[in-house]
Protein backbone atom coordinates (compact mmCIF):
# COMPACT_ATOMS: atom_id res chain seq x y z
CA UNK A 1 0.00 0.00 0.00
CA UNK A 2 2.91 2.22 0.89
CA UNK A 3 4.47 1.60 -2.48
CA UNK A 4 1.19 2.60 -4.35
CA UNK A 5 0.71 6.05 -2.14
CA UNK A 6 4.47 6.76 -2.35
CA UNK A 7 4.79 5.94 -6.27
CA UNK A 8 1.48 7.90 -7.18
CA UNK A 9 2.58 10.95 -5.63
CA UNK A 10 6.08 10.83 -7.05
CA UNK A 11 4.82 10.43 -10.60
CA UNK A 12 1.95 12.63 -10.36
CA UNK A 13 4.41 15.60 -9.02
CA UNK A 14 5.17 17.21 -12.34
CA UNK A 15 2.11 16.25 -14.76
CA UNK A 16 2.20 17.39 -17.90
CA UNK A 17 0.25 17.84 -20.64
CA UNK A 18 2.27 18.25 -23.81
CA UNK A 19 3.08 15.23 -26.65
CA UNK A 20 6.41 14.09 -24.56
CA UNK A 21 5.70 12.91 -20.63
CA UNK A 22 7.50 10.89 -18.77
CA UNK A 23 6.98 7.01 -18.94
CA UNK A 24 5.77 6.26 -15.33
CA UNK A 25 2.90 9.14 -16.24
CA UNK A 26 1.90 7.22 -19.18
CA UNK A 27 1.76 3.88 -17.42
CA UNK A 28 -0.89 5.78 -14.51
CA UNK A 29 -2.09 6.94 -17.41
CA UNK A 30 -3.14 3.39 -19.50
CA UNK A 31 -4.33 2.08 -15.98
CA UNK A 32 -6.04 4.83 -15.21
CA UNK A 33 -8.11 5.21 -18.26
CA UNK A 34 -8.36 1.56 -18.53
CA UNK A 35 -10.06 1.08 -15.64
CA UNK A 36 -12.51 4.40 -16.40
CA UNK A 37 -13.42 2.14 -19.48
CA UNK A 38 -14.42 -0.95 -17.88
CA UNK A 39 -16.33 1.22 -15.27
CA UNK A 40 -18.20 2.89 -18.15
CA UNK A 41 -18.63 -0.45 -19.63
CA UNK A 42 -20.42 -1.96 -16.87
CA UNK A 43 -23.12 0.81 -16.94
CA UNK A 44 -22.24 3.88 -14.42
CA UNK A 45 -22.65 7.30 -16.27
CA UNK A 46 -20.09 9.33 -14.78
CA UNK A 47 -16.89 7.21 -13.65
CA UNK A 48 -15.24 10.01 -12.76
CA UNK A 49 -16.85 9.75 -9.38
CA UNK A 50 -15.92 6.05 -8.57
CA UNK A 51 -12.59 5.43 -10.13
CA UNK A 52 -11.55 6.58 -6.82
CA UNK A 53 -12.72 3.44 -4.70
CA UNK A 54 -13.16 1.26 -7.51
CA UNK A 55 -9.58 1.72 -8.78
CA UNK A 56 -7.93 1.80 -5.26
CA UNK A 57 -9.62 -1.69 -5.08
CA UNK A 58 -8.77 -3.05 -8.24
CA UNK A 59 -5.04 -1.70 -7.91
CA UNK A 60 -4.66 -2.94 -4.67
CA UNK A 61 -6.16 -7.03 -4.68
CA UNK A 62 -3.70 -6.63 -8.17
CA UNK A 63 -0.48 -5.93 -6.17
CA UNK A 64 -1.04 -8.21 -3.41
CA UNK A 65 -1.25 -10.97 -5.68
CA UNK A 66 1.87 -9.34 -7.86
CA UNK A 67 3.94 -9.71 -5.06
CA UNK A 68 4.04 -13.26 -4.86
CA UNK A 69 6.42 -12.82 -7.22
CA UNK A 70 8.63 -11.67 -4.12
CA UNK A 71 10.46 -14.60 -2.33
CA UNK A 72 9.17 -14.80 1.57
CA UNK A 73 5.83 -12.99 0.47
CA UNK A 74 2.67 -13.82 1.80
CA UNK A 75 -0.02 -12.07 0.17
CA UNK A 76 -2.05 -9.70 2.37
CA UNK A 77 -5.56 -10.69 0.97
CA UNK A 78 -4.53 -14.40 1.99
CA UNK A 79 -6.55 -13.93 5.47
CA UNK A 80 -9.71 -13.53 6.09
CA UNK A 81 -9.69 -10.56 7.97
CA UNK A 82 -8.29 -8.64 5.07
CA UNK A 83 -10.92 -9.54 2.51
CA UNK A 84 -13.89 -9.25 4.93
CA UNK A 85 -12.70 -4.89 5.22
CA UNK A 86 -12.30 -5.28 1.30
CA UNK A 87 -16.14 -6.28 1.68
CA UNK A 88 -17.17 -4.38 4.24
CA UNK A 89 -15.89 -0.99 2.20
CA UNK A 90 -18.09 -2.23 -1.01
CA UNK A 91 -20.93 -2.95 1.73
CA UNK A 92 -20.71 0.61 3.17
CA UNK A 93 -19.98 2.14 -0.34
CA UNK A 94 -23.38 0.56 -2.21
CA UNK A 95 -25.61 2.62 -0.46
CA UNK A 96 -23.52 5.55 -0.07
CA UNK A 97 -23.15 6.29 -3.85
CA UNK A 98 -26.68 5.11 -3.73
CA UNK A 99 -27.90 7.71 -1.43
CA UNK A 100 -25.88 10.52 -2.82
CA UNK A 101 -27.54 9.49 -6.40
CA UNK A 102 -30.90 8.93 -5.70
CA UNK A 103 -31.49 10.45 -1.99
CA UNK A 104 -32.18 8.19 0.90
CA UNK A 105 -36.04 7.94 0.26
CA UNK A 106 -35.32 7.12 -3.37
CA UNK A 107 -32.72 4.85 -2.28
CA UNK A 108 -34.70 3.37 0.26
CA UNK A 109 -37.57 2.52 -2.46
CA UNK A 110 -34.90 0.52 -4.14
CA UNK A 111 -35.31 -2.47 -1.57
CA UNK A 112 -39.04 -2.67 -2.21
CA UNK A 113 -38.83 -2.99 -5.67
CA UNK A 114 -40.43 -4.97 -7.82
CA UNK A 115 -43.12 -5.58 -5.11
CA UNK A 116 -42.77 -5.33 -1.11
CA UNK A 117 -42.91 -8.65 -0.50
CA UNK A 118 -39.72 -8.80 -2.08
CA UNK A 119 -37.81 -6.80 0.76
CA UNK A 120 -36.17 -9.34 3.10
CA UNK A 121 -35.19 -11.46 -0.38
CA UNK A 122 -33.40 -7.95 -1.24
CA UNK A 123 -32.01 -7.33 2.22
CA UNK A 124 -30.72 -10.87 2.39
CA UNK A 125 -29.16 -10.29 -1.16
CA UNK A 126 -27.22 -7.27 -0.16
CA UNK A 127 -25.59 -9.75 2.73
CA UNK A 128 -24.56 -12.70 0.86
CA UNK A 129 -23.66 -10.35 -1.51
CA UNK A 130 -20.83 -9.08 0.36
CA UNK A 131 -19.93 -12.16 2.39
CA UNK A 132 -19.69 -14.13 -1.18
CA UNK A 133 -16.89 -11.10 -2.07
CA UNK A 134 -15.06 -11.99 1.08
CA UNK A 135 -14.97 -15.71 0.59
CA UNK A 136 -14.39 -15.34 -3.20
CA UNK A 137 -11.31 -13.37 -2.76
CA UNK A 138 -9.84 -15.45 0.45
CA UNK A 139 -10.42 -18.64 -0.95
CA UNK A 140 -9.08 -17.97 -4.05
CA UNK A 141 -6.20 -16.48 -2.31
CA UNK A 142 -5.17 -18.75 0.62
CA UNK A 143 -5.82 -21.93 -2.03
CA UNK A 144 -2.80 -20.36 -3.95
CA UNK A 145 -0.43 -19.81 -1.16
CA UNK A 146 -1.59 -23.10 0.57
CA UNK A 147 -0.97 -25.44 -2.41
CA UNK A 148 2.34 -23.81 -2.94
CA UNK A 149 3.43 -24.39 0.31
CA UNK A 150 2.34 -27.47 0.09
CA UNK A 151 3.88 -28.66 -3.06
CA UNK A 152 7.17 -27.00 -2.00
CA UNK A 153 7.87 -29.79 0.46
CA UNK A 154 6.88 -32.81 -2.52
CA UNK A 155 8.36 -32.10 -5.36
CA UNK A 156 10.82 -28.71 -5.28
CA UNK A 157 12.40 -26.91 -7.75
CA UNK A 158 9.97 -26.98 -10.84
CA UNK A 159 6.65 -27.65 -10.36
CA UNK A 160 5.73 -24.94 -7.70
CA UNK A 161 6.66 -22.23 -10.05
CA UNK A 162 4.41 -23.29 -12.44
CA UNK A 163 1.80 -23.08 -9.20
CA UNK A 164 3.25 -19.58 -8.65
CA UNK A 165 2.12 -18.95 -12.20
CA UNK A 166 -1.23 -19.82 -11.85
CA UNK A 167 -1.31 -18.27 -8.53
CA UNK A 168 -0.60 -14.87 -9.66
CA UNK A 169 -3.01 -15.69 -13.08
CA UNK A 170 -5.97 -16.10 -10.44
CA UNK A 171 -4.65 -13.61 -8.20
CA UNK A 172 -4.99 -10.92 -11.31
CA UNK A 173 -8.79 -12.48 -12.81
CA UNK A 174 -9.57 -11.86 -9.24
CA UNK A 175 -9.02 -8.48 -8.55
CA UNK A 176 -10.14 -7.63 -11.70
CA UNK A 177 -13.43 -10.02 -10.66
CA UNK A 178 -13.60 -8.37 -7.39
CA UNK A 179 -13.60 -4.78 -8.60
CA UNK A 180 -16.38 -5.08 -11.54
CA UNK A 181 -18.60 -6.73 -8.76
CA UNK A 182 -18.25 -3.73 -6.43
CA UNK A 183 -18.64 -1.62 -10.06
CA UNK A 184 -22.29 -3.59 -10.93
CA UNK A 185 -23.80 -3.49 -7.09
CA UNK A 186 -22.79 0.46 -7.28
CA UNK A 187 -24.84 0.72 -10.95
CA UNK A 188 -27.53 -1.09 -9.38
CA UNK A 189 -27.82 0.78 -6.90
CA UNK A 190 -27.26 3.97 -8.57
CA UNK A 191 -29.57 3.19 -11.62
CA UNK A 192 -32.23 5.71 -11.70
CA UNK A 193 -35.70 4.26 -13.49
CA UNK A 194 -36.64 6.73 -16.05
CA UNK A 195 -39.52 7.51 -17.13
CA UNK A 196 -41.09 5.76 -19.68
CA UNK A 197 -40.89 7.52 -23.26
CA UNK A 198 -44.08 9.06 -24.95
CA UNK A 199 -44.62 6.87 -28.10
CA UNK A 200 -43.36 9.03 -30.51
CA UNK A 201 -44.81 8.33 -33.80
CA UNK A 202 -48.73 7.86 -33.62
CA UNK A 203 -49.90 7.36 -37.46
CA UNK B 1 -13.22 -46.06 19.13
CA UNK B 2 -12.99 -43.34 21.59
CA UNK B 3 -14.09 -39.97 21.04
CA UNK B 4 -10.73 -38.47 19.13
CA UNK B 5 -10.40 -41.61 16.87
CA UNK B 6 -14.08 -40.97 15.80
CA UNK B 7 -13.70 -37.52 15.34
CA UNK B 8 -10.62 -37.50 13.32
CA UNK B 9 -11.80 -40.11 11.09
CA UNK B 10 -15.14 -38.80 10.68
CA UNK B 11 -13.17 -35.25 10.21
CA UNK B 12 -10.80 -36.65 7.32
CA UNK B 13 -13.35 -38.80 5.15
CA UNK B 14 -15.63 -35.65 5.41
CA UNK B 15 -13.46 -33.33 4.17
CA UNK B 16 -12.25 -35.20 1.13
CA UNK B 17 -15.74 -36.23 0.35
CA UNK B 18 -16.83 -32.12 0.71
CA UNK B 19 -14.08 -30.91 -1.99
CA UNK B 20 -14.84 -34.57 -4.14
CA UNK B 21 -18.46 -33.83 -4.66
CA UNK B 22 -18.39 -30.10 -4.46
CA UNK B 23 -16.15 -29.75 -7.25
CA UNK B 24 -18.24 -31.38 -9.69
CA UNK B 25 -21.38 -29.07 -9.98
CA UNK B 26 -19.27 -25.85 -10.70
CA UNK B 27 -16.91 -27.76 -13.10
CA UNK B 28 -19.39 -28.55 -15.30
CA UNK B 29 -21.17 -25.45 -14.72
CA UNK B 30 -18.04 -23.59 -16.10
CA UNK B 31 -17.84 -26.22 -19.27
CA UNK B 32 -21.20 -25.21 -19.95
CA UNK B 33 -20.45 -21.39 -19.74
CA UNK B 34 -17.51 -21.37 -21.72
CA UNK B 35 -19.02 -23.67 -24.56
CA UNK B 36 -21.93 -20.69 -24.36
CA UNK B 37 -19.91 -18.24 -24.62
CA UNK B 38 -17.17 -19.35 -27.50
CA UNK B 39 -20.38 -20.16 -29.79
CA UNK B 40 -21.76 -17.13 -29.17
CA UNK B 41 -18.29 -15.72 -29.57
CA UNK B 42 -18.28 -17.25 -33.16
CA UNK B 43 -21.53 -15.95 -34.39
CA UNK B 44 -20.53 -12.39 -32.98
CA UNK B 45 -17.32 -11.76 -33.20
CA UNK B 46 -17.86 -7.92 -32.78
CA UNK B 47 -19.00 -7.90 -29.27
CA UNK B 48 -16.10 -10.16 -27.84
CA UNK B 49 -15.64 -7.78 -25.14
CA UNK B 50 -18.59 -8.00 -23.56
CA UNK B 51 -19.13 -11.37 -23.81
CA UNK B 52 -15.19 -11.93 -22.85
CA UNK B 53 -16.17 -9.65 -19.58
CA UNK B 54 -19.43 -11.04 -19.15
CA UNK B 55 -17.57 -14.69 -19.06
CA UNK B 56 -15.47 -14.03 -16.64
CA UNK B 57 -17.69 -12.60 -14.09
CA UNK B 58 -19.99 -15.37 -14.66
CA UNK B 59 -17.39 -17.62 -13.85
CA UNK B 60 -16.02 -16.06 -10.79
CA UNK B 61 -19.79 -17.03 -9.34
CA UNK B 62 -19.83 -20.22 -10.14
CA UNK B 63 -16.24 -20.67 -8.99
CA UNK B 64 -17.46 -19.19 -5.57
CA UNK B 65 -19.23 -22.42 -4.40
CA UNK B 66 -16.60 -24.55 -5.46
CA UNK B 67 -14.07 -21.86 -3.31
CA UNK B 68 -16.85 -22.43 -0.30
CA UNK B 69 -16.65 -25.79 -0.15
CA UNK B 70 -12.70 -25.64 -0.07
CA UNK B 71 -13.13 -23.32 2.81
CA UNK B 72 -15.53 -26.32 4.53
CA UNK B 73 -12.86 -28.65 3.90
CA UNK B 74 -9.89 -26.55 5.20
CA UNK B 75 -12.25 -26.24 8.17
CA UNK B 76 -12.32 -29.66 8.79
CA UNK B 77 -8.84 -30.53 8.35
CA UNK B 78 -7.20 -27.21 9.87
CA UNK B 79 -8.94 -25.20 11.63
CA UNK B 80 -11.55 -27.89 13.29
CA UNK B 81 -13.09 -26.69 16.73
CA UNK B 82 -14.35 -30.48 17.60
CA UNK B 83 -10.79 -31.79 17.10
CA UNK B 84 -9.51 -28.59 19.04
CA UNK B 85 -11.99 -29.26 21.72
CA UNK B 86 -11.39 -33.07 22.18
CA UNK B 87 -7.11 -31.84 22.16
CA UNK B 88 -7.55 -29.69 24.80
CA UNK B 89 -9.60 -32.43 26.69
CA UNK B 90 -6.91 -34.69 26.45
CA UNK B 91 -4.02 -32.67 27.00
CA UNK B 92 -5.83 -31.81 30.49
CA UNK B 93 -6.22 -35.41 31.30
CA UNK B 94 -2.57 -36.35 30.54
CA UNK B 95 -1.63 -33.08 32.77
CA UNK B 96 -3.43 -33.99 35.39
Amino acid sequence: MIVLAVGSKLITRRLSTELTRSRWQNLLEIVVTGIEKQIEDVGLQNPKKYIGFLGTLFLFVALAALGTVIPGYEPPTGSLSTTAALALCVFVAVPLFGIEEQGLWGYLATYTKPTIIMLPFNIISELSRTLALAVRLFGNMMSGAMIIAILLTITPFIFPIVMTLLGLLTGMVQAYIFSILAAVYIAAATRTRKAKPALAIKT
Amino acid sequence: MDNMTIIAVVSIITAGLTIALGSVGPALGEGRAVSTALSSLAQQPDASATITRTLFVGLAMIESIAIYCFVVSMILIFANPFWNHVIAGAAKVAGK
